[in-house]
């Protein structure tokens, strides 16, 4: 069973009023259980919202997104997918690990299971003594580990992340993308990623998703074969520098594309 | 707070005032001025001292006046927040007219609300001061209920939450500074409501009352020892604000929560 099948989902924002926008336009993807898919475009591509189609934040206008083989909206009610977004987002009146705890209060878990979880949550993003701390004394890394466990504390198989770590310096960058390898392959989670970055796209996915804007579109999906141990060295490989090529190879033709062809639209850049 | 911490907060403003008090006094001896056109500062507290039990009595009806209606306008107006975090259209009806209300001084409504009621009624004080706090509280809280964070609603409703869990574990905590933020301007605010209210008629009990009154008897220290009484009932209504303030806010560091002033 595919862990999120997307069936030729349109969506369309303020339709029928001068402001109406073809978010999105016939988008068909299968991601498969253990996959790490990035999905990557020039801004205004629906990389976003097509994430939070998965994740039921919005409604597709037409086809339909099933999750874990159910309609994305009971994926949603089940918390069967933990979210990240590029604001941390905790709540700065909880401490760390009662930040952690609340999408399993929600789930109605007791309070020592929760703790209990918490701290197992805590050493898996490796900030075991950080529980009782407040948010504001985190560093913005720190902040979103917190995050990820926070995402990852009812142990979703799907975990959907929204440029996570986009706020961040390019050195704790690289560092939390290796993290998050390391967590995903510690738990098998299957990932849904939207970046901007290539390098990031690349190092973390089994597999890039290429989008082009207005509308947004699905121009190519590129597999990238670089192992399941991906380490510091494998940023200094030859193969992965193919991938990037690749892959910014595809970008460009979708903006050549986009202005050749007008869309109905200026492209402001 | 360290010694040196304390050192550099207390001490330049103490300075200033030491210096102040001083320069008055010697404008005072030195241009021989008459005490009905200003008291020295010594004589002032000579009143002061002098008349400690009835200053304090006055402030007793004027503090008391002030926290009843800085209590019932704190109640209000959450109550009232609420319904309007509830029901957009109430809210759209609503909030223009409070921030409006907000800009001016509605504290001159009073004189109505003397003639609504006896002679001897602390009644139309407590209303105005209930109706000047129950805005401020009014506007602040409900945005502080309306506005939470984007990612905040986004990550609760990937939690499935219900309406009255974002209620509960999003919408209050983040209202909390807010409120906090209003009773620092709401706290001072009623204090001034209540002395201002006592030139609009009622018993002649309260601090405000006793200066116009003791200023009509050309009895100008005692009535500026009256002054002193308003000033320090003012400052306590205030550092309890800031207090409680502390105890809520130092958990989250700096307080994110804004505010409007009226």
């Amino acid at each position: 069973m595919n862990a999120v099948v997307v069936n030729r989902v349109s969506k369309v924002f303020n339709p029928g009023t001068p402001n109406q926008v073809d978010a999105l336009v016939d988008i068909e993807l299968s991601i498969e259980p253990g996959d790490f898919v990035s999905l990557i475009g020039p801004s205004g591509c629906g990389k976003s919202t097509l994430l939070r189609l998965i994740a039921n934040l919005i409604e597709p206008s037409q086809g339909d997104v099933l999750v874990n083989g159910k309609s994305a909206a009971q994926a949603r009610i089940d918390q069967d997918y933990g979210m990240a977004f590029q604001q941390a987002g905790l709540f700065d009146w909880r401490s760390v690990e009662k930040n952690i705890e609340l999408p399993l209060e929600l789930k109605g878990w007791d309070k020592a299971k929760r703790r209990a979880r918490a701290q197992e949550m805590l050493e898996l993003v490796k900030l075991p003594d950080f529980a009782r701390h407040m948010p504001w004394q985190l560093s913005g890394g720190m902040q979103q580990r917190v995050a990820i466990a926070r995402a990852l504390a009812a142990h979703p198989q799907l975990l959907l992340m929204d440029e996570p770590f986009g706020a961040l310096d390019e050195m704790t960058r690289e560092h939390m993308q290796a993290e998050l390898l390391n967590i995903c392959n510690q738990t098998g989670t299957t990932v849904v990623f939207v970046t901007h970055s290539i390098p990031e796209a690349v190092y973390l996915s089994t597999r890039v998703v290429v989008m082009s804007p207005r509308p947004g579109r699905i121009t190519e999906i590129i597999d990238v074969d670089l192992g399941r141990d991906r380490t510091e060295d494998t940023r200094e490989r030859d193969a992965f520098y193919g991938k990037i090529t690749e892959v910014r190879e595809a970008l460009r033709s979708v903006e050549a594309v986009s202005h050749g062809a007008g869309f109905g639209g200026v492209d402001d850049r | 707070m360290n010694t040196r911490g304390l050192a550099t907060t207390v001490v330049p403003p103490a300075v200033v005032g030491v210096l102040f008090l001083s320069g008055w006094e010697l404008l005072v001896r030195g241009f021989d001025l008459k005490p009905y056109f200003l008291p020295s500062p010594s004589s002032i507290w000579t009143a002061f001292s002098d008349n400690l039990q009835l200053v304090w009595d006055a402030a007793v009806v004027s503090g008391t006046n002030a926290l009843v209606g800085l209590i019932a306008g704190t109640l209000l107006g959450i109550a009232l927040s609420f319904v309007l975090m509830r029901f957009r259209l109430v809210n759209d009806l609503v909030t223009p007219m409070a921030v409006a209300l907000n800009a001016i001084p509605i504290v001159v409504l009073v004189s109505i609300f003397v003639n609504q009621y006896q002679s001897t009624s602390e009644m139309p004080r407590r209303l105005m001061a209930t109706l000047v706090v129950f805005f401020i509280v009014l506007v602040n809280v409900a945005k502080g209920l309306r506005q939470v964070h984007p990612t905040h609603v986004e990550l609760l409703r990937s939690y499935a939450a219900s309406p009255l869990d974002v209620l509960v574990k999003a919408r209050i905590p983040n209202a909390l500074p807010y409120l906090f933020t209003a009773l620092k301007i709401a706290a001072p605010t009623a204090v001034i409501t209540a002395f201002v209210a006592e030139y609009f008629g009622g018993r002649q009990n309260g601090l405000g009352s006793r200066i116009t009154s003791n200023m009509a008897n050309s009895k100008n220290a005692v009535a500026w020892s009256y002054v002193l009484g308003a000033c320090l009932l003012g400052l306590a209504f205030y550092l309890i604000s800031i207090a409680l303030e502390n105890i809520t806010s130092h958990k989250r560091g700096s307080a994110p929560g804004g505010g409007t002033t009226p």
